[in-house]
């Protein structure tokens, strides 16, 4: 027999709180990707040759041929399915199955727990052994297909310093850089790159160069929630400067021609 | 200086019992175990309440302050305001016995469930040889105070006393991962971890790292990185195929 304890939770801190921005953020976040999948427009200047991260690699016949880095392998496609749609997946798939945005989710919306003891509001458990979230143990599929795409987003990071009057350098070129710099921070410190690097060894001693690794990606590991959140952020606003160029709304702020 | 200061203390035993409410003197440095014995001193001679060495280290004082599991003798009473009111209950997960006292023998079964050090054969105790490097991540595992806190705090059997069964908590799986990181141990206990110590019903939200008072990151280099080797041996194709073909151990 446990002590008789009726109250939920005696804590008296505001234990609600950081459940409550979580489902704030990511639900903001949520919307603002939906609307701008299915704008299906202003995601390339063609001026500068930014090309927002949330449409590349642009893969059908209706991208802005500029834009399209590697081709148009896919036909013109009916109106819902706009290039995102193709590339949304991977990349929600790599956030979702992620193990920070898991806890972050499992406590702020599945509420189990919503915070450290605070009973959680479900009858039975059965944590990640059923489907379908014994499926959260492919993440590292997707950690290999967010990789590809961060590739591709580190090409046209790169890309982007030959405009149409050739080379230049803008605000909007500084701003991919920092993109694809947390992008690639957060991919790395991810925990099934750390495995992968060197953490499934059980003998670091003859592996010197895997152990090197193990332990710089340990390190970023460590900062693997506020690189989760900074770079989702950032992702967001480059996408909304490039939007917000591409519309003419503001004009890009030029360094170098 | 000192102050009255208000507390709500948790008495009764298996029959029952409830919350009660104390005016204690509060000295400047001390810590609320030192509150708890004025209390049984001066006004409670019965309260029962388990402790050692006052020093964060024998693991014996674990309780709950303001609904969180903490050391009672680690809490500095300077972190509360003056005015609030402190509550201090038994750890919810395992069974009262009587007034703060639990009865852990819910992690002394769970402790005896793994299988201890398997050295490779033929090695005798005093030949083992092994690489600093090779041995240290496992070292931190092994700060563990045993105060059971982690155990306490881990929703998976908190909220749900049906899975003690199927449970070994965060404290065991972090025994299994210390062992299967032993760069001599032979056991092969990935598939274990997760058929016999349920290693998927965590579903890696932190808590035990949250509360432990050595600060072990029992989620991120213990839990996960298991959760990671189960998945190369149970969930990866590739990995499974690699190993077959190569016959390899990883
Ligand atoms: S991370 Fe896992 S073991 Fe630790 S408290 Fe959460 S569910 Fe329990
Ligand atoms: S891991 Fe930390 S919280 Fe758990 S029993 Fe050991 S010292 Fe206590
Ligand atoms: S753990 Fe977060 S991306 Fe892999
Ligand atoms: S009395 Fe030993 S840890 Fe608190």
């Amino acid at each position: 027999m446990r002590a008789q304890i009726s109250e939920r939770t005696l804590r008296t801190d505001r234990w609600w709180l950081s459940p409550l921005l979580t489902v704030a953020g990511l639900g903001l976040i949520s919307v603002y990707a939906a609307i701008r999948t299915f704008m299906n427009d202003y995601y390339w200047v063609g001026e500068y040759h930014y090309l927002t991260p949330m449409y590349s690699p642009c893969l059908s016949a209706e991208c802005v041929p500029a834009a399209s880095h590697f081709g148009q392998p896919l036909p013109e496609l009916p109106g819902f399915l706009t290039p995102p749609i193709f590339i949304i997946p991977f990349l929600l798939g790599f956030r979702i199955t992620c193990y920070y945005y898991r806890k972050a989710y499992y406590r702020a919306a599945w509420m189990s727990p919503p915070a450290c003891a605070v009973a959680e509001p479900h009858k039975t458990y059965t944590g990640e052994t059923k489907a379908p979230l014994i499926a959260q143990n492919l993440h590292r599929y997707f950690f290999y297909a967010a990789s590809i795409l961060l590739l591709i987003n580190i090409y046209d990071a790169i890309a982007a310093f030959s405009g149409e009057k050739g080379f230049g350098i803008g605000l909007g070129n500084i701003i991919l850089l920092v993109n694809v710099g947390l992008l690639a921070a957060y991919t790395l410190s991810c925990h099934s790159c750390r495995h992968i690097m060197g953490g499934k060894l059980k003998h670091f001693s003859k592996h010197p160069v895997r152990y090197w690794m193990w332990q710089r990606i340990s390190t970023l590991n460590g900062k693997h929630m506020q690189l989760a959140w900074s770079s989702l952020i950032f992702v967001c606003l480059t996408d909304l400067y490039i939007a917000l160029v591409a519309s003419g709304v503001i004009g890009d702020l030029r360094f170098v021609n | 200086m000192g102050y009255q200061g208000n507390f709500r203390v948790w008495r009764g035993d298996a029959d029952g019992g409830g919350l009660e409410d104390f005016t204690v003197e509060v000295n400047e440095g001390e810590v609320v175990l030192d509150v708890i014995h004025r209390l049984q001193a001066t006004q409670a001679g019965d309260l029962a309440v388990r402790w050692n060495c006052k020093a964060g280290k024998c693991g014996s004082c674990s309780a709950e302050i303001n609904g969180r599991p903490r050391l009672l003798c680690m809490t500095r009473m300077s972190t509360f305001t003056e005015g609030e009111t402190i509550t201090i209950t038994p750890m919810r997960t395992f069974p009262i016995i009587r007034d703060l006292v639990t009865d852990v023998s819910f992690n002394y079964t769970k402790a005896r469930e793994i299988p201890s050090f398997k050295p490779p054969k033929g090695l005798a105790p005093g030949e083992y040889r092994m690489q600093q490097v090779d041995v240290e991540r496992s070292q931190e595992f092994r700060k563990c105070i045993e105060c059971f806190l982690c155990q306490d705090t881990c929703h998976v059997i908190r909220d749900h006393e049906e899975n003690k069964e199927a449970f070994a908590g965060p404290r065991f799986l972090m025994r299994v991962a210390e062992l299967e990181m032993h760069p001599l141990d032979e056991g092969g206990r990935v598939d274990a971890a997760q058929e016999q110590h349920g290693l998927g019903l965590c579903n890696i939200t932190k808590c035990c790292s949250e509360v432990c008072p050595e600060h072990i990151k029992i989620t991120d280099n213990a839990l996960i990185p298991m959760k990671e080797r189960v998945a190369d041996r149970k969930y990866d194709p590739i990995v499974w195929l690699g190993n077959k073909i190569f016959r390899r151990q990883p």
